[in-house]
Order: C-alpha cells, then structure tokens, then sequence
C-alpha cells in the first residue's frame, strides 16, 4: 500500500444499546431475538434495552484483514454499523481515518422503483462525486453488469440474479481505503461468483483496511488474517485468523 | 478480466470520521451544525432524490406533475364557485385570494404531513450509510417546491382573468419566502424527529392540520370575521400566509403580522435546534 496509507480504524471501549421503544412488529422481533442471547437489560434511565455491542476494544492499520464470526445476533452487523458511523455508539469512541465504503446490505439504499441508470447516478452523488465521474461510474457498472437495456427499466422489473449484478457492480466500482463488508456479499449464485471474483479481488486488494463479517469460516479463511469471534455483542476471542477459526469451528461442531 | 484500471474509477474523498458517545452539550450542537453544513454540501443529490421522488409518483402518467396544476384548478373553481355565492362576495376580489390562499396551504400543508415522514421514509438508506440527517428534510423541501411550482400557473391564469397584478410591489414576497424556507427545513426536522421517535404522531397531524385548514383565512377573508376574529393572530399559520400573500395581492404585510410571524418561526426554531442537538445521534437507532 502507498506510504502515506494512513487508514487507521479505532475502536474505543464501544458499547451500543438499542433502544425498544415502539410496541410492533419490529421491536417484538428485536426483543425476542435479544431474549434468546440472553441480553436484554435496562439502561440508566431504566428504558428497556437491548445491548447490542459491549465494551468492543479493537485497532486496524493499514495492510489488516480482520473477519468477524459469530452466531446470528452476535453483533457482527452492528459492529460494522458502528464503525461505518451510522450507529453513534451509547459510549465509547469511534475513530476512522481514511475513505470507507460499507457494504451492508445487497439493496445498500437502491430504489426499487427507480431504474438501474438512476440508482447509479444516486449512489455517485451519495459518494459526492461530480459528474464526469459518475459517467465513468455509470459505464463502468454497465459494462459489468451486463444488464442491456434492462438499465433502463425499474429496478423491480429485474431477476433477482440481475439486482445481485447491478448491486454488486456498483459496490465494486467504488474502491475505498476501509472497506465494510457484510456476508451477504459473497452468497451470488456460482456461475457470476466466477466471475465476480477478480472484480471483488481487486476491491479488496484495493482496500487498506478491509472488515468482513461473516458466518462463513471459508470466506474468512479466504481473505482475513485477524478474526474476531463475537459472541453476545462481546469479543469472545481475538487472534490468528486460523487458530480463532479453528477453535469457532470446534465450539460449533 | 472484467475489470477496467483502477485509474479510471472514481474515488473516495479521503476523509475521518470521530464519532464519540456521551460528548458534551456544545460538542452536540456542534456536531448538529456539521451535520446541517454537510447536509448543504450535498445540494445536488437533494435536488435528485427530490426530483425523482415526484418523477416516480408520477411516472407512468401522460401528464405527470401537471395532475398536480389540474387538481388545483378544479378545486379552486369549485370552492370558488360554491364560497363565492354562499358568502356573497364579489368574485373579483374573493377568486385571486382564494386561488393564492389555497395553492399556498397546500404548499404548506403538504410540508407538515410529509414533514412527518422525513426520516422514517429515509430508514432504509439511514441504516445503510452514513448520511447528514438534514440532508433528508432538504429532499422533502425541495419536494415541497417543484409541487408549488407546478401550482404556480393556476394562479397567474387567475390573476389573469380578474386582472389583479401585484406589480413591483409582488417583489415582498420575497422575504416573506426566505422565512418559510427556514420554517420549512426547521419543520421537517422537528416533524420528523418526533415521528421517527413516536409513530403515532402522524395521524394526530394530520388531523390537527385538517382543521387548520378551517380556522385559518383561506377560504374566507379575516374581514368577514370581524371583531369575533380576535383568536386570529394566536394561529400561526394566519401570520405566515399573510407575509407572503398580502405582497401578491398588492398589500403590504404590516409590522404586527410580520413581527407574529416572526415571532413564531424564532420559537419554532429554536425548539427544533434544541432537539435536533440533542437526539441527532439517536435517529439512527429510531428510524
């Protein structure tokens, strides 16, 4: 990486609580899914909260790999909402120098009911880039993607192996120096996995910092050297990449 | 290999985020400004996410926003028409204050209830990344403003046909508009904190607003209340239609209700800055 990397991440003695405040659906599922981790406390102002996140210590410098594992509700994802800022941790400290590109969800904020062409221009003026550049980025993601004059029709209309293409071509066409990876990222049908690859490779070779949370050891095995093993929004383990995996592996078994 | 040099694709601005808990009270409010700065920055993409909202209500539709610009003109010549004869007023004078008074609430009107949804309508990019919070309110505003534009050419046709022409002195709608900008972006903030936080307030509005509807001058002029209208000034939205209307139909507002309007855009934000400072940092977790 260049000399004067200076992607840096820092986490700082981070806890998150989510707050359960609307009777719905939603909270219910939240406080069921906390229930059964068996973490559902009440924060200082007694509200009723699920602890999310537990004091999370953890330092990347350029050149890292780190893979977070972890049984569903774990907080791996929102671990990586943290680091991406989206969620302001309840105490703690977040620190990220560099440019950072979060890859979260397979949608990432595209309009279902906008066409391909406008998702892309979205995300280039999400990312602040000016319009030469979302031109390039719009050819760039058409060449990729292969989506024809599908480009121009709304995004709903698409096979759902199309929406993977274009969400996966727009993802990769921007290169960060701290990359925020989620699972779902790697879960493309075989045949375009084929031929993802070297794409996605070049991203994360790009990348000086790269975070990938993950159930799937291979794929960590695959590209990290770290990993963290989360376990009720706490760090369970921290460590070699193998031996933290072999050890997963053998609890889970 | 599928991939095109990495020299051709654009890149990030390198840039560091600190996100710290439990900051002080100036450190939140200033984070709040930086948050609303940011938000301006990103001018253009509100721009889109406004202009492809009303493209995609529309979309599909031969006449697309212009439904908007028909709809109006309906309504003003059929309350124009009923009104005109119940109240016994002359046309000349009632048409042009009904048809501004009407294009101007809906304005208005459509701020506050979509105002509610500023952010719960956003979560899904709320959650995906990080985005100023204000960036939000300036989509539904610039929604807000195609939606008047559109509207605009019923009230010039209106104006037209009674020959009732402001001239220069129009021009005083001006101020009147820069106030209502304000208010706007402080409403959709305020609005749309709440209804994120608690979600029965949108209904609860949207009712109140249908009743302001009646008790503001809109369908009929203050004169005609007289003495019995002295609750008037204590309505906000009286105050602040007549800032910007009484310029357009040839009057000037007078200090009085420039000074309530004033008054109640201050208290409005003032209030919506204190919130917003405080929970901005929550939002996320809200939505």
């Amino acid at each position: 990486m260049s000399e004067m990397g200076g992607a840096q991440i820092s986490v700082q003695n981070v806890s998150v609580d989510f707050p359960l405040y609307h009777g719905t659906a939603r909270s219910l599922k939240k406080t069921m899914f906390a229930a059964a981790a068996g973490r559902l406390g009440e924060d200082r102002r007694r509200r009723m909260v699920v602890q999310a996140l537990r004091d999370i210590d953890i330092v990347l410098r350029s050149g890292d790999r780190l893979g977070l594992i972890g049984t569903n509700g774990a907080g791996k994802t929102t671990l990586l909402r943290t680091i991406a800022g989206i969620y302001e941790p309840t105490c703690g400290r977040v620190v990220v120098q560099g440019s950072l590109n979060a890859l979260l969800d397979p949608m990432l904020g595209m309009n279902a009911d906008l066409t391909g062409r406008e998702n892309i221009m979205l995300r280039g003026l999400y990312n602040g880039f000016a319009k030469s550049e979302i031109a390039a980025l719009e050819e760039d993601v058409q060449s990729f993607a292969e989506l024809g004059a599908f480009l121009d029709l709304p995004v709903r209309l698409y096979s759902s192996g199309m929406v993977v293409r274009l969400g996966f071509a727009m993802a990769t066409a921007i290169r960060p120096q701290v990359l925020l990876m989620d699972e779902w990222f790697l879960a493309g049908d075989q045949q375009f996995m084929e031929k993802a690859k070297d794409r996605m490779a070049g991203m994360v070779r790009g990348a000086e910092i790269l975070v990938l949370s993950s159930h799937a050891p291979t794929a960590v095995r695959e590209w990290c050297t770290r990993v963290i093993w989360m376990d009720h929004g706490r760090v369970r383990e921290d460590g070699p990449a193998e031996a933290v995996l072999d050890r997963y592996l053998q609890r889970a078994a | 290999m599928d991939m095109i040099p990495d020299t051709d694709l654009p890149r990030l601005a390198t840039s560091t985020l600190v996100v710290t808990a439990d900051v002080a009270g100036y450190q939140r409010h200033r984070a709040a400004w930086t948050d609303v700065t940011d938000g301006i920055k990103l001018w253009r993409l509100a721009l889109a996410l406004g202009w492809l909202d009303i493209k995609l209500k529309y979309r599909g539709s031969m006449l697309g926003p212009f439904w908007l610009t028909i709809s109006t003109a309906v309504w003003i010549a059929a309350m124009g028409g009923i009104y005109g004869t119940l109240f016994h007023i002359d046309m000349h004078s009632y048409l042009p204050f009904l048809a501004l008074s009407l294009v101007l609430w809906t304005a208005l009107g459509g701020l506050v209830s979509e105002g509610c949804t500023t952010f719960t309508q956003a979560e899904a990019t709320i959650r995906s990344l990080r985005m100023p919070f204000f960036l939000h309110a300036m989509r539904v505003f610039v929604r807000t403003v195609i939606g008047l534009l559109h509207n605009v050419p019923v009230i010039v046709v209106v104006f037209a046909i009674y020959a009732t022409w402001p001239g220069w002195a129009g021009l005083g709608c001006l101020p009147g508009l820069l106030l209502w900008t304000l208010d706007a972006f402080a409403a959709c903030l305020l609005l749309g904190t709440f209804c994120a936080r608690f979600r029965d307030i949108p209904p609860i509005v949207n009712s109140i607003m249908q009743i302001v509807f009646f008790v503001t001058p809109i369908m009929w002029q203050p004169e005609q209340l007289g003495a019995r209208g002295w609750w008037l000034p204590l309505n906000p939205f009286d105050s602040l239609l007549e800032v910007v209307r009484a310029p357009l139909l040839g009057q000037a507002a007078g200090w009085h209700v420039w000074s309530l309007a004033l008054g109640f855009s201050a208290l409005m934000c003032a209030a919506t800055w204190l919130l917003f400072a405080r929970v901005r940092s929550r939002l996320a977790y809200w939505v």
